[in-house]
């Protein structure tokens, strides 16, 4: 079931990026590059621009210094090839509470051609299988999330930006989550995510500590 | 299957209103109660009703536009659509025609059927009636479309509403002096055609054009 | 050409360089609105002749016209420095931007009282509405809203952003607008009497006009220079150079 992206080439890689916000400088002279079978993990306290670095590196937000190069092309050069092979989830889950789990996750992946089937499947494997077309409304915090966080299962992108994905999971949650990841980066694709959660078991796991760089 | 995200996002969009009708019955009712007003606040002299039917309605369908309005971004800025939406890739430029479109389904194309009733209530004269309902259907999507520009713009500001009025009612001058002037010319036995073909000029310029800002006016919102 | 364009372009986003040039302008230019205002208000009060339909309650055209041609060319030069800052993200053209819009709504007022004042003799009522007069209360009511937007924002830059995108939309709007409202007072029985409208104006009516229309702008940009000093200063008062400036 989960998209094949072994195939796909993942080299995401950012050039002395800086960028501030409000007069205070969040990150300088910071280079990283991404590749297959990566799990990058953004750490550091409140504040230290986890949330601005990955909106940058997904390309939500142009407003630094620095170079930002997909397949050593500058990203924006062609943005909607690269929105087509990451996936961006950011705090907000983007589920509209009047509407079933199976009407948000088919909006959700809509920028992809996914078989209705599938959506189904992946509604079951986050353990909503039976709320399939209940509206969202009925359902708790955290199922609504598992609703959002469905799409890892079904959207064919090799290169997944997670943005405290395990907000609001119970335990069953979390290790689902976990597993993904592990099975993301071990098929060849590539996660950069910022978490407290402990990442520790996922062999090939890197971590960039953010909040260290004052000018 | 797949009908792109914005094809979805209209589906979506559509699906949401069917399920919360008051969404876009409100300003219906409201559109019905302030034409309401005018009998009763000036004169319900048939004759007299007779002469300002066409602008009351239109002025009464500008107001009744500008409500539905402030939600049409909002609820999407706050629970991250709009976020999506830009991690897409797809055209904002789309997007926001879209979203337009959208927004005269919900309210632009009820108003139009609703006009009718209005007429009666207001004395319109029988020759107005079918320059009611063209003007209304040229005029009402340039609201939309310009009004989404609006909503756009304050989507992120926390009581928007108003300040959306604000913004918005100068722009909506234009419309409303043809297409009242088109429902006023037709009752009293005139030829409105020169109005209704400004209106749709307007439409024109204003399809082509008012996407642009908005989807610059969207990208404000995220770049927080 | 186009090497000294470009030196000039830096050189006006240098907020200190634009500090320390104006300073520099600002008595030349003080000077010019006086002497202008002087001399183009006794030529227009004194010696222009009345005219031959409305006597003297023309000469209030001396203060009217000017602040009324000023309103609208700073609502044009507020949404082009607006583009300046969305495209080139020049901070200097956001700030210019910002500054301009109450002054441009002030010019608007003053139109837009003395057009009451002008209407009392020559209509008999303080309010006509007259294609003119309607175009620029129009006018006043989109200042209002890029003011009020700017304002609402969170943050200041977004509020920047948002204004130069609005005043972007009421520009390609103002000449819609203005010929919408001119079309519709052809409709309604027009005032006899149109303000302003001399296919012919005696030169010594002429130039005093003129005189007016070019110190208001002189006086116009002195406004505009003072405030974005003071946008200046406060933008830039963590710098070393403003520091400098203020504790000496």
């Amino acid at each position: 079931m989960p998209a094949s992206s072994g195939q796909t080439t993942i080299d995401l890689e950012a050039r002395q990026l800086f960028c501030e916000r409000d007069d205070r400088v969040l990150f300088d002279h910071l280079d990283l590059r991404v590749r297959n079978g990566d799990l990058l993990q953004l750490a550091g306290p409140n504040g230290a621009g986890k949330t601005t670095l990955l909106r940058l590196l997904s390309g939500l937000n142009r407003d630094f210094d620095g170079e930002l190069l997909w397949h050593g092309e500058a990203l924006y050069d062609d943005y909607s090839g690269y929105a087509s092979l990451r996936l961006y989830q950011g705090h907000l889950a983007a589920v509209k509470k009047a509407l079933t789990p199976l009407e948000n996750l088919s909006w959700l992946v809509s920028q992809w051609s996914v078989a209705e089937d599938d959506l189904w499947q992946a509604l079951d494997a986050v353990e909503l299988g039976g709320y399939e077309e209940t509206p969202c409304q009925q359902l708790s915090a955290g199922q609504q999330r598992r609703v959002a966080l469905a799409r890892l299962c079904v959207a064919p992108a090799p290169l997944w930006i997670l943005d405290e994905p395990f907000t609001a999971l119970d335990k069953y949650g979390v290790t689902w989550l976990e597993q993904q990841l592990q099975k993301k980066v071990e098929s060849g694709g590539a996660v950069i995510i910022t978490s407290h959660h402990a990442l520790e078991n996922i062999a090939s796991l890197q971590q960039l500590e953010l909040g260290s760089v004052r000018a | 299957m797949s009908l792109g995200l914005v094809g979805a996002t209209i589906r979506r969009d559509l699906t949401l209103a069917a399920r919360n009708p008051g969404e876009w019955l409100n300003p219906l009712m409201f559109f019905l109660m302030v034409a309401a007003l005018f009998p009763l606040a000036v004169d319900p002299d048939p004759k007299f009703l007779s002469k300002i039917a066409g602008g009351v309605i239109w002025v009464a369908a500008l107001l009744a536009t500008l409500l539905s309005l402030d939600a049409l971004y909002k609820a999407d800025v706050e629970d991250g659509s709009l976020e999506q939406w830009l991690a897409s890739g797809e055209s904002l430029y789309a997007m926001s025609l879209g979203k337009a479109l959208v927004h005269w389904c919900i309210s632009g194309l009820p108003l139009t059927l609703m006009a009718p009733l209005l007429g009666l209530m207001l004395s319109l004269p029988a020759d107005a009636y079918q320059a009611l309902i063209f003007s209304l259907l040229v005029g009402t999507p340039v609201l939309s479309l310009l009004g989404a520009v609006g909503a756009a713009l304050t989507a992120g500001v926390r009581s928007g509403g108003l300040l959306l009025s604000l913004l918005i009612l100068p722009l909506y001058i234009p419309v409303l002096i043809f297409a009242a002037s088109a429902v006023y010319h037709a009752g009293i036995g005139m030829d409105y055609k020169g109005q209704i073909g400004f209106l749709g000029a307007l439409l024109a310029l204003a399809a082509c054009l008012t996407p642009f800002a908005s989807a610059a006016a969207l990208k404000l919102n995220l770049s927080r | 050409m186009w090497q000294w364009l470009k030196r000039l372009y830096h050189r006006l986003g240098s907020p200190k360089w634009f500090y320390e040039i104006t300073a520099k302008w600002i008595p030349w230019l003080a000077i010019i609105s006086v002497v202008g205002c002087v001399t183009g208000l006794v030529l227009g009060l004194l010696y222009a002749p009345a005219d031959y339909l409305q006597g003297n309650s023309f000469r209030i055209i001396y203060i009217h016209v000017p602040a009324a041609i000023l309103a609208q060319s700073a609502f044009m030069m507020m949404a082009i420095a607006g583009a300046v800052y969305l495209i080139w993200k020049m901070k200097m053209a956001a700030w210019v931007a910002k500054v301009i819009a109450p002054i441009g709504a002030g010019f608007c007022l003053i139109a837009l009282f003395t057009g009451a004042i002008w209407g009392k003799p020559t209509w008999g009522t303080w309010w006509v509405w007259d294609a003119r007069l309607t175009s620029m209360l129009l006018l006043l009511f989109l200042y209002f809203g890029v003011m009020a937007l700017q304002q609402a924002m969170d943050s200041e830059e977004s509020g920047f952003k948002a204004a130069a995108i609005l005043a972007l939309v009421g520009l390609v709007n103002i000449p819609i607008i203005k010929y919408s409202v001119e079309w519709w007072n052809t409709l309604h029985q027009p005032a006899t009497l149109k303000l302003t409208e001399k296919p012919s104006m005696h030169p010594d009516m002429l130039i005093p006009l003129l005189i007016m229309i070019v110190t208001t702008y002189v006086f116009f940009a002195l406004l505009v220079i003072l405030r974005t000093r003071n946008e200046i200063l406060w933008h830039e008062r963590k710098r070393s150079w403003v520091k400098d400036i203020l504790e000496p």
